[in-house]
């Protein structure tokens, strides 16, 4: 097909021109984009990513220097003000303004632990038993209507917990028992009701988190509904339901301004359930406004304060050893 | 048959748990608002408290705890997001990483005294600013970090791989593929966490008492000096918030009617909190079936 | 004139012993393959033989798993494109890629179309305009979705995703294509429409596809290539594969003695 063409080329010619055209386009097309530098990108994903990472390194800086000045204030109080340790952890008491000053903070440590345990005593069996009931006995109504309650009621400010303690279970107790009814009773129940939607709602995503085929099995094998909750489903959720109690205790531990509001405040060691107690934190939020910056009595606080971070750094590390169980679980 | 039994008792017993906590907080909650609403009056939302007559109103703390909130979420919700991308898609799993999440569990179950404290030490005395919104601000901002890390580093996760798979292979860069492929698609998660995250920043108190303060100035409403220590803008005036008002009236037991004022107080800190789930809820629901016309 | 070296002109994409690892375990080993300008090239074979891992290695994207290592060398036209001057952003730009799943973003058709020739530097909003329409209507698409442009990508079909996929890629003018089984997941019709597409859109550019449907490999492509575990074990015009396989392994497979 050797036809000549107007223009004097064959058309074998001009095809083989044009493909050759084509080709010579798209070559340099493709090169230009495989080798074309890249700067402005590479600067951009560069600062991008520092920036990300700088905000990550915040959470890094927060945190250590929570602990380093709160560590250095709290710990100025033996160093600084040579208070003895072992005074101040079993010393009974506390007259940070007499002569000699004394500085005796175990009735606040210990306020902290009962309070905190009798909270726990009362929460976690209801905490666990509500969400056995909203996933094993009436999963329906437990999912459309408790669930979203108790996640409503996390949301509720702590203050305002404390608030109804005041008016409605400080006076109760006082009618009902004759007693001044700002007490660790008080305190506890008030703790409770703080944290039971917290250790409902994280019970309840651990048993969820059971397989629904282990219960299956349970049940196949002729076990009643109870059997299979208590033997397969509670062990199977051991770990999270711990951690569901561990977490509230220390929500529990470090709440201030609830407790404070109930537990009237003294530095006496209680002897019953219905006497007025105090806690490291009720201590700290009644008197850290009313003491001088650099006295003894004002480190005294902050060391009062550096005993909560402590606590709440043991607590983290009870939960991180129970999340490695969750996980040796699977 | 025994076991029977037994299992029937369960039963019972696990029923009687569950409607003893949904009375009591259904009570709870019931007793607040009930109590509370008679005083959500435009008058007691509106005007000042009075120390020591009755008759005074809560209007400049929930003016101050809604600018703290402003505030609050100004500072740390750009700061929780970047930490978040960070932590979805940039961290290299090595010690520093894990470090940075043992920094995260310990700032969120720090209780909030101490981070109140922290604040009165370095947002207070260091920076010389006084009991002030701003250091109240970032002290809050401490409290609801570790929060809002989660939630937008949780959300980014969420995003199908399909959808960084897509951008890639357009040639999209990564920190781009992060800000207009992943970031618009986690955006439903991240709103529906940082709403819930404002509810509590909005009820918080005891990171307060010593950061933004107890007291709040005479607010002129209408003074837009930032300066102007009686400005209600003026981010360097103390303010004290709706959560710690309840609580002083309470324990210093001055105002004669405190009772009244923090029943209403404590009913308008309730119903935020229910507003602030409800939109959360809604408005999330909302974005997603906006963004992907799919029904949830 | 006369001496111009169809072959070598005509290779867009050369390997050479090429192989990839996922940490210990070979995915593809030492493959040796050219691919010709537009062309269709289908890759057969069992699933877990390594096609789509190679296919994956051809724009990069296994890139974004830290455990794979690639070694041996892709040229594309002439250039190799694992080396670190090559722009990874542009050679992704010139090699498109359908994913088996239908991806589009969770944002409206428009802006599943504009995303990319927006970042690659087009701002004018006419421009962009024009891209979007004409990248619809070579993805035959258009029609369809022309009132709707506003809307979520996610309202719509299975097959319209997937086509819009095909759009959003050609929006880059990329030279090459690579669809891994782009129609695995779709309904016969859109099935039809999405293969009746890849032949109109071979013209324009050299199109490689993964496919475990052999009559697709049959009715779409010039030439097939047969893998199996990692390997390639024959490489040849469609036509003569399907009918006359060189190798033994070859026929047992497409008369479906296994696979």
């Amino acid at each position: 097909m050797n036809r000549q063409g107007s223009d004097g080329m064959t058309m074998i010619e001009k095809n083989v021109g044009r493909q050759q055209h084509r080709l010579a386009r798209d070559k340099s097309y493709l090169q230009s984009k495989l080798l074309k530098p890249n700067k402005k990108q590479s600067l951009e994903n560069f600062f991008g990513k520092a920036i990300a990472m700088s905000c990550a390194a915040l959470l890094l800086i927060a945190v250590i220097s929570i602990i380093y000045f709160i560590a250095s204030k709290g710990l100025s109080t033996f160093f600084v003000n040579q208070v003895s340790i072992v005074d101040f952890l079993t010393g009974l008491k506390w007259d940070p303004e007499g002569e000699p000053a004394l500085f005796g903070a175990f009735s606040f440590i210990l306020g902290s632990f009962l309070v905190t345990v009798l909270a726990a005593l009362v929460a976690a069996p209801l905490g666990i038993g509500a969400a056995i009931f909203m996933n094993e006995i009436y999963p329906t109504f437990g999912k459309k209507f408790v669930k979203p309650v108790i996640e409503l009621l996390v949301g509720i400010p702590s203050v305002v917990y404390g608030y109804v303690g005041l008016t409605v279970l400080v006076p109760f107790i006082r009618e009902r028992f004759e007693v001044l009814g700002f007490s660790l009773l008080a305190g506890g129940l008030v703790l409770a009701l703080m944290i039971l939607p917290t250790i409902t709602s994280v019970a309840t995503d651990a048993i969820e988190a059971v397989p629904q085929d282990m219960r299956n099995a349970a049940r196949a094998l002729g076990a009643t509904r109870w059997q299979t909750i208590w033997h397969v489903v509670l062990h199977g959720a051991l770990p999270g339901c711990l951690t569901a109690i561990v977490l509230g205790m220390a929500r529990a531990f470090g709440e201030a301004l609830a407790v404070q509001m109930v537990i009237g405040n003294t530095s006496k060691l209680p002897e019953s359930i219905f006497d007025p107690i105090s806690t490291l934190t009720s201590a700290i939020t009644l008197n850290m406004g009313n003491t001088i910056q650099g006295t003894a009595y004002n480190n005294a606080l902050w060391s009062l304060a550096l005993l909560l971070l402590l606590m709440s750094l043991f607590f983290i590390m009870i939960l991180r050893i129970l999340g490695r169980k969750k996980l040796d679980n699977r | 048959m025994r076991a029977k039994t037994i299992d029937r008792i369960a039963t019972y017993v696990l029923t009687g748990i569950a409607v003893l906590i949904i009375a009591v907080l259904v009570g709870l909650l019931g007793f607040i608002l009930t109590n509370g609403w008679h005083k959500l009056t435009f008058d007691f939302i509106t005007s000042p408290p009075d120390l020591l007559k009755a008759g005074g109103g809560v209007g400049p703390q929930l003016f101050n705890s809604l600018y703290l909130l402003v505030l609050t979420m100004l500072i740390s919700l750009p700061l929780g997001l970047g930490a978040g991308i960070y932590m979805a898609e940039y961290a290299p799993n090595n010690r520093i990483t894990q470090s940075i999440r043992l920094c995260i569990e310990v700032l969120s179950s720090l209780p909030s005294i101490v981070v109140g404290l922290f604040g009165l030490l370095v947002f207070v005395t260091m920076t010389g600013w006084g009991y002030s919104l701003m250091s109240g601000a970032l002290a809050l901002t401490v409290f609801n970090l570790p929060l809002l890390v989660r939630i937008s580093e949780d959300a980014i996760r969420n995003v199908p791989k399909s959808q960084k798979e897509a951008s890639f292979a357009l040639g999209i860069s990564k920190w781009r593929t992060v800000v207009t492929v992943l970031l618009p698609a986690a955006l439903p998660g991240i709103v529906t966490g940082a709403i819930l995250a404002s509810g509590r920043v909005f009820g918080e108190a005891a990171a307060l008492l010593f950061t933004a303060g107890m007291s709040s100035p005479d607010l002129i409403f209408h003074d837009f000096n930032l300066d102007s220590p009686t400005s209600p803008l003026n981010p360097f005036r103390p303010a004290e918030t709706l959560a710690v008002h309840i609580w002083k009236v309470n324990t210093e037991g001055l105002t004669p009617d405190a009772r009244d004022v923090a029943d209403g107080a404590a009913a308008i800190l309730v119903l935020a909190v229910l507003l602030f789930n409800l939109g959360a809820r809604w408005f999330g629901t909302w974005l997603f079936k906006k963004m992907t016309s799919v029904t949830r | 004139m006369n001496t111009l070296d169809f072959d070598q002109g005509n290779t867009i994409i050369r390997t050479k012993d090429l192989s990839v690892a996922y940490g210990e375990k070979t995915a593809v080993s030492k493959i040796s393959m050219e691919i010709e300008r537009n062309t269709v090239t289908a890759f057969i074979g069992p699933s877990g033989c390594g096609k789509s891992t190679f296919l994956r290695s051809l724009n990069r994207m296994n890139d974004l798993i830290p455990s794979c290592r690639v070694t041996g060398s892709i040229e594309i036209d002439g250039i190799e494109i694992n080396d670190s001057n090559v722009n990874i952003e542009g050679l992704r730009q010139l090699v498109g890629m359908v994913f088996q799943r239908a991806n589009p973003f969770f944002k409206s058709i428009y802006e599943n179309i504009a995303l990319a020739p927006r970042y690659h530097g087009i701002r004018s909003k006419a421009e962009l305009d024009e891209i979007v329409e004409q990248s619809l209507r070579k993805a035959a698409l258009w029609d369809e979705v022309k009132d709707r442009l506003k809307e979520s990508a996610l309202a719509l079909s299975g097959g319209q995703q997937q086509r819009l996929c095909i759009a959003r890629a050609i929006a880059m003018q990329p030279s090459i294509l690579l669809l891994d089984e782009p129609a695995s997941a779709l309904d016969p019709i859109s099935t039809m429409k999405v293969e009746e597409l890849i032949s109109e859109l071979k013209d324009e550019y050299t199109i490689v596809i993964v496919t475990h449907n052999l009559h697709q490999a049959a009715r779409i492509s010039d030439k097939t290539a047969f893998f199996l575990m990692g390997e390639l074990i024959e490489m040849n015009e469609t036509s003569i594969l399907f009918t006359s396989p060189a190798q033994k392994q070859t026929e047992d497979y497409i008369t479906g003695k296994f696979g």
